[in-house]
């Protein structure tokens, strides 16, 4: 679709008005507000990331946080021991390398399988990680974590400034940029053959491998390229956050970005982003209004699973096609 | 063009394929027949690459292709059909040409640029499709398909693949008795245009005698006869073996 094809599709228009609203949120919501958003937006791109791997590949990885870890601990250490380097033009790039890394070692071992066995061993890995994280103390902060100062940006020091006006200010906008730019990145990425043939590997291994596609290759570029998304989303939340901990890498967080893609719904593109930001004002105001937070999010899951088998995303996606019919056909 | 020499697959005690030899020729429609358990499937199995022999060699255009993997074979050109039809349930049926075609073009890679970008290449899967008169199906996902589309589509992917050598696995079994010769002509047509050697694994004779240039027959994998399809008819083993009448 060329640049005039996109203008005329109602989707990219729906975007682009989407993307104009978005930048006049910091002037309507509250600091508060504005900082739950801003983690809701660096979880939509770790949804946009995961769902490349589930929704695309059809694989469902259970150590996702692993490669979040890897982005949000390459800031944090860069922070400790390289702190010439902590400017968000080299902090960026060092958490996509890092995260690339670690997903090629660990996907390397994971796509050998599918199904359980690829979800358990995805599981596994993480938690190795968890476990170097949470022992190696003096280097990485153990259970305690690790702080994460203000970066600079193209030589602009924040010093003096607390988190919250830079959270509301430059650091709003350079997320919303990353945001637009993983979007549209993950949007050419599914719509290509590259895309096309994760699908084709998703619906029919068999047919796939015998049309010509390396299987176990094209699900570790997947995995390498989802593991990559997730860890830039880490690194965009560690500022957010200010500190990070181990338990980043544990199945538990996993399980959260399993959580928020099927709340969304992953067969659609845009269910993972509906998908984070819901969870993280759902899961603040259960854990806000309730010691018991949790049963609040096992509930939805299973209202989700057994109501909204698409995710809410899904489930207006569908009510819009019958709105549709419904129209052509009067 | 397609040369099997002294090739051997057992299952534990069973023996699918059993020291077969056999040869296609260029532009050549070539039927297996047999029983069930004849070993015909597990033979075209072996020359697509889905399985790996325990001996014996498969040899296409003079290269040794007994243990390389499937994509290897597909850029050669030995492509194949299934018997339980084997597609990508969530696409298109053109896009199921589409994906094809960017595996057969080295173009899967290319990971920014909408599909549809590549005008040329839904050009083609369309031709494609309108050679097998499915192209105002296009639009639809297999789901929307009769089992005769289903079973042409399948084809027509195979097809897509420039294949050299089509390896067809019950082209028919699932269509409605009235359609199969309508499948089979239109597989026949395009295939006879591009002038691809085939190999038909099929049960029903008439198809057999009705398309084959020349019909193997095998039985508890071995080749047993071999030749034109009213001479092989004839054979009194494969009357007894094959249709059971022991004259």
């Amino acid at each position: 679709m060329g640049l005039t094809g996109m203008v005329k599709n109602p989707r990219w228009i729906v975007y682009s008005l989407i993307f104009i609203a978005l930048l006049f949120i910091p002037r309507i919501l509250s600091i508060h507000d504005l900082m739950l958003f801003e983690y809701g937006i660096t979880f939509a791109i770790v949804g946009l990331g995961f769902n490349l791997l589930l929704g695309y590949t059809g694989l469902l990885s259970f150590g996702h946080g692993a490669y979040f870890a890897a982005g949000a601990y390459t800031i944090a250490m860069i922070s400790k021991y390289f702190p010439q380097a902590y400017s968000l033009e080299i902090l960026i790039p060092a958490a996509l390398f890092f995260s690339m890394v670690l997903s090629i070692i660990f996907g390397f071992v994971c796509v050998r399988h599918t199904k359980i066995f690829f979800s358990i061993l995805a599981l596994s890995l993480s938690m190795l990680l968890f476990a170097l994280l949470f022992k190696l103390y003096h280097i990485t902060g153990g259970s305690d974590g690790l702080r994460v100062p203000l970066p600079t940006l193209l030589g602009m020091s924040f010093k003096g400034i607390r988190r919250p006006e830079f959270l509301s200010g430059t650091y709003y906008y350079f997320l919303l940029g990353m945001f637009s730019v993983s979007f549209l990145v993950m949007k050419g990425i599914v719509s290509s053959p590259f895309g096309k043939a994760l699908q084709a590997i998703r619906d029919n291994e068999v047919r796939a491998e015998l049309i010509g596609i390396r299987v176990r290759r094209y699900r570790l570029y997947a995995f390498v390229i989802s593991g990559m998304f997730v860890g830039l989303g880490g690194a965009l939340w560690t500022f957010v956050n200010g500190h990070v901990t181990a338990d980043l890498s544990h199945w538990v967080f996993s399980g959260e970005i399993v959580y928020m893609t099927l709340l969304g719904g992953f067969g659609i593109f845009e269910g993972p982003i509906v998908g984070a930001i819901i969870f993280t004002y759902l899961k603040l105001y259960a854990m806000g209004n309730t010691q018991y937070w949790m049963f609040v999010i096992g509930g939805t899951l299973i209202v989700l699973v057994l109501l909204l088998p698409n995710g809410i995303a899904g489930a207006f996606a569908g009510l819009w096609t019958k709105i549709k019919k419904v129209i052509e056909e009067t | 063009m397609l040369t099997i020499d002294n090739l051997k697959k057992h299952f534990g005690s069973v023996k699918a394929v059993d020291h077969v030899n056999l040869e296609i020729k260029e532009g050549e429609i070539v039927s297996i027949i047999g029983t069930n358990g004849a070993g015909k499937t597990t033979l075209v199995n072996l020359i697509s690459g889905y399985i790996k022999p325990d001996s014996g060699r498969i040899l296409f255009l003079d290269k040794d292709i007994t243990y390389a993997p499937p994509y290897v074979r597909i850029k050669l050109g030995v492509g194949r059909s299934f018997q339980l039809i084997q597609l990508f349930t969530n696409s298109t049926v053109l896009d199921n040409v589409r994906i094809a075609l960017f595996s057969k073009y080295g173009m899967i890679r290319r990971g920014l640029l909408p599909a549809d970008r590549y005008s040329s290449v839904t050009d083609e899967a369309i031709k494609i499709l309108d050679s097998f008169s499915m192209s105002d199906k296009k639009n639809l996902t297999p789901k929307g398909l009769s089992e005769g589309d289903l079973k042409i589509l399948d084809i027509a992917i195979a097809f897509a693949l420039k294949s050299k050598l089509l390896l067809l696995d019950e082209p028919t079994s699932g269509v409605a008795t009235n359609d199969k010769f309508k499948v089979m002509d239109s597989i026949v047509k395009a295939i006879k245009k591009e002038g691809i050697s085939t190999l038909i694994i099929e049960h029903d004779m008439d198809i057999v005698s009705g398309y084959s240039d020349r019909v193997i027959v095998m039985h508890e994998g071995k080749v047993i006869a071999e030749g034109k399809p009213n001479e092989v008819m004839e054979n009194k083993e494969v009357k007894a073996t094959v249709f059971g009448i022991v004259s």
